[in-house]
């Protein structure tokens, strides 16, 4: 059976990765499009997604409990967050530079805690599979689809509509439009920048516990190459909307899934060159989606990183 | 200085914001803020530390003993600062132009490679001709590198941070496909690397010491640096177009060639960074190349304030918090992310500190009088 596929299993690989390998980066953007639109950029995404994948993986085996491990994730993820949010209320305090101290930092953390949590085995999320009505084992495997993945759906979906219709998106958006317009209102943009970074961070933090408990599946100090730090540029692809960056998510993924599923069929050559092309992309995609006179369309008003 | 001091008339004279201690006043602010702020930092890693039920005192006296306590650990630290030297000018230099460049470790592995590549062609070739070839390799690989960040800047207004991690990325995945596909040794089986360096085309120590003369390099580099950017026109029309881009447009400054060529002059400091890895240190191009050094220049050049003198010493310290990485897992059963850990909390701390400048009586001699 394996052998008819061909060429075809390249797709269909490419396929179940894009589905498997897109949920970490849907769930950063949309920390990062939360964060984003309040006014604020959070580099330090990179180190919330790793320590959340050691905090989801050691609570996980603690407990025995998968979710429980994921619910940690989201209050790592939101303290990183809060702390963010909070040094860059200070004046003339950098948000890009604070998110690279923190991205060092969270790594830091996470490498010092996670040390005795890469042995042992935690238990795994649970999956749907949306592959029952074909005979090919390559389709079944590919349309294995976490659980993770559908909640990210209908997060995406659920701040697509806040920002759009609910009193709090157009907080959000006030602030990260106009400093003083919010200020005018009675709004205290700090306070609210803080709590959309603490929210965004918890995203992340999810975002960091499906890499540990679903794909790859174990805690490793290697477990995110930069995959946080990908989606904060696909969310600039994105236009900070949370629709785009369920799609963004999903050519990521793909691109991220290359590498593997060339090599599942025999293609060798060129091994090391292949894992590069998400970075590729998502560098492809800045400099085409970037310009140096106008100002980006859907861009907040106030974000430093397109002023 | 007691030499040169003015004599004192009376207690105005000293208040004068003319006087030296007022010149004093003002240059200190830029030494006693960053100065409190590591301190600040290294108090909350020890708070950390003995929420682990670790002694703060143990961790301190075993980085004294580990990074400064004896020649051998002098030699150990001095090693490590070469390299990082290097990678904070690349964080530096970009820096006065208002860039965050944080992707210094690509041009490092890259130097590295070039360096690796080209000494095999200089198989016969004299080192005091072959080395300067490697190291112009190695430092044009950075500077194409970087420069590369400070160019897609420029023209198309690309995000330089974001692009420079991710050209590090790539960079990596480069050296992997490189040194593990057309340039690896054959002879080269647990660890993938490019042919040994021929013998007189190795870096070597300096004389009576066991430190190699990327030490030197980096202290001059640091030097250069500083003389570029304080004492002629291009670093003072490189500040004016870090302050404000349109200002330097008006008065006709050539803001694109500054920023390409200050990108790609920290790149090239990085790349011979990974040259002196690969011809002093490592003896091939390999994996090792990406050891974090390039990560460790970026909190260097803040802690400096991207002052190229001050990262000279900051430099040293935090190579000998590095240099007793080994001492401290062994001796007080802490993991290698530990060192991390402390830089994280000083990184915190030095950024944090960004909001007290301009806020002290003490460092501003015009407000002396008014209290």
């Amino acid at each position: 059976m394996e052998s008819d596929l061909g060429l075809w299993a390249i797709p269909i690989a490419m396929l179940g990765g894009a589905i498997r390998v897109s949920t970490p980066f849907l769930f950063v953007s949309l920390g990062e499009v939360l964060t984003e639109r309040s006014g604020r950029i959070n580099l330090g995404l990179e180190g919330t997604l790793v320590f959340g994948a050691m905090s989801g993986y050691a609570v996980a085996f603690l407990t025995g409990n998968a979710w429980a491990g994921v619910g940690a994730a989201a209050i790592c993820g939101a303290l990183f967050g809060l702390l963010h949010g909070l040094i860059c209320s200070l004046p003339r305090v950098n948000d890009i530079a604070v998110g690279i101290a923190l991205m060092l930092l969270g790594m830091g953390l996470a490498f010092f805690f996670g040390k005795p949590f890469i042995q042992p085995v935690a238990p795994d999320l649970p999956s749907i599979s949306f592959g029952w009505w074909s005979d090919l084992p390559q389709v079944r495997a590919a349309l294995q689809v976490n659980v993770l993945f559908l909640i990210g759906i209908v997060a995406a979906v659920a701040l697509w509509w806040m920002f759009r219709a609910t009193k709090v998106g157009l907080v959000i958006r006030v602030v990260g439009d106009s400093t003083d317009a919010a200020r005018a209102m009675g709004l205290s943009p700090p306070l609210i920048r803080t709590l959309a970074t603490a929210a965004g961070g918890a995203f992340a933090g999810v975002g960091g516990a499906y890499l540990s408990l679903f794909y790859p599946g174990s805690w490793n100090e290697g477990i995110s190459s930069g995959q946080g730090l990908m989606a904060v540029a696909l969310v600039i692809f994105a236009r900070w909307n949370p629709i785009y960056c369920f799609w963004a998510a999903i050519l990521f993924g793909a691109a991220g899934a290359l590498g593997p599923a060339l090599q599942s069929v025999g293609v060798s050559t060129g091994y090391y060159l292949f894992y590069a092309a998400p970075y590729v992309l998502t560098l492809g995609v800045l400099i085409a989606t970037s310009s140096p006179t106008r100002a980006m369309t859907g861009a907040p008003g106030e974000l430093s990183i397109t002023k | 200085m007691a030499m040169t001091t003015p004599p004192i008339t009376g207690a105005r004279d000293i208040l004068s914001p003319d006087g030296w201690l007022a010149a004093l006043a003002r240059r200190s602010e830029a030494v006693v803020i960053p100065f409190c702020a590591l301190l600040a930092g290294l108090a909350a890693f020890s708070l950390f530390l003995l929420m682990q039920g670790k002694s703060p005192a143990d961790f301190y006296s075993i980085v004294y003993m580990g990074g400064f306590g004896s020649s051998f650990s002098w030699q150990n630290t001095l090693s490590r600062t070469a390299p990082l030297l290097l990678a904070a000018l690349c964080v530096a230099l970009p820096a006065r132009l208002g860039l965050v460049v944080i992707g210094g470790e690509g041009a490092i592995v890259l130097g590295g490679v070039a360096c690796g590549a080209v000494a095999g062609l200089l198989i016969g070739v004299p080192g005091v001709l072959g080395i300067p070839l490697m190291a112009a390799a190695g430092a044009l690989a950075g500077a194409v590198w970087i420069g590369a960040v400070g160019a897609l800047r420029h023209y198309r207004g690309v995000n330089e941070t974001i692009a420079s991690l991710l050209l590090a990325y790539i960079a990596i995945a480069l050296m992997n496909h490189l040194v593990e596909g057309p340039l690896r040794d054959p002879a080269s089986l647990n660890k993938p690397s490019t042919a040994p360096l021929a013998e007189q085309l190795r870096v070597g120590d300096l004389p009576g010491w066991n430190v190699h003369w990327g030490l030197i390099a980096g202290i001059v580099a640091c030097i250069a640096a500083w003389v570029l950017i304080e004492r002629t026109t291009w670093g003072f029309a490189a500040r004016i177009a870090g302050g404000n881009v349109r200002a330097a447009q008006v008065q006709g400054l050539p803001v694109g060639r500054l920023i390409i060529g200050f990108t790609a002059l920290g790149g090239a400091f990085a790349g011979l960074a990974g040259v002196f890895e690969v011809a002093a240190v490592h003896g091939s191009a390999n994996a090792s190349l990406a050891g974090g050094y390039g990560y460790t220049g970026i909190l260097i050049a803040f802690l400096a304030r991207h002052n190229p003198l001050a990262i000279i010493p900051v430099a040293i310290l935090l190579a000998g918090f590095e240099a007793s990485s080994g001492l401290i897992q062994r001796r007080m059963d802490l993991p290698d992310a530990t060192v991390l850990v402390l830089q994280g909390f000083v990184f915190v701390a030095i950024l944090c500190s960004e909001t007290l400048y301009g806020r002290f009586r003490l460092f501003a001699p015009e407000r002396w009088r008014t209290a």
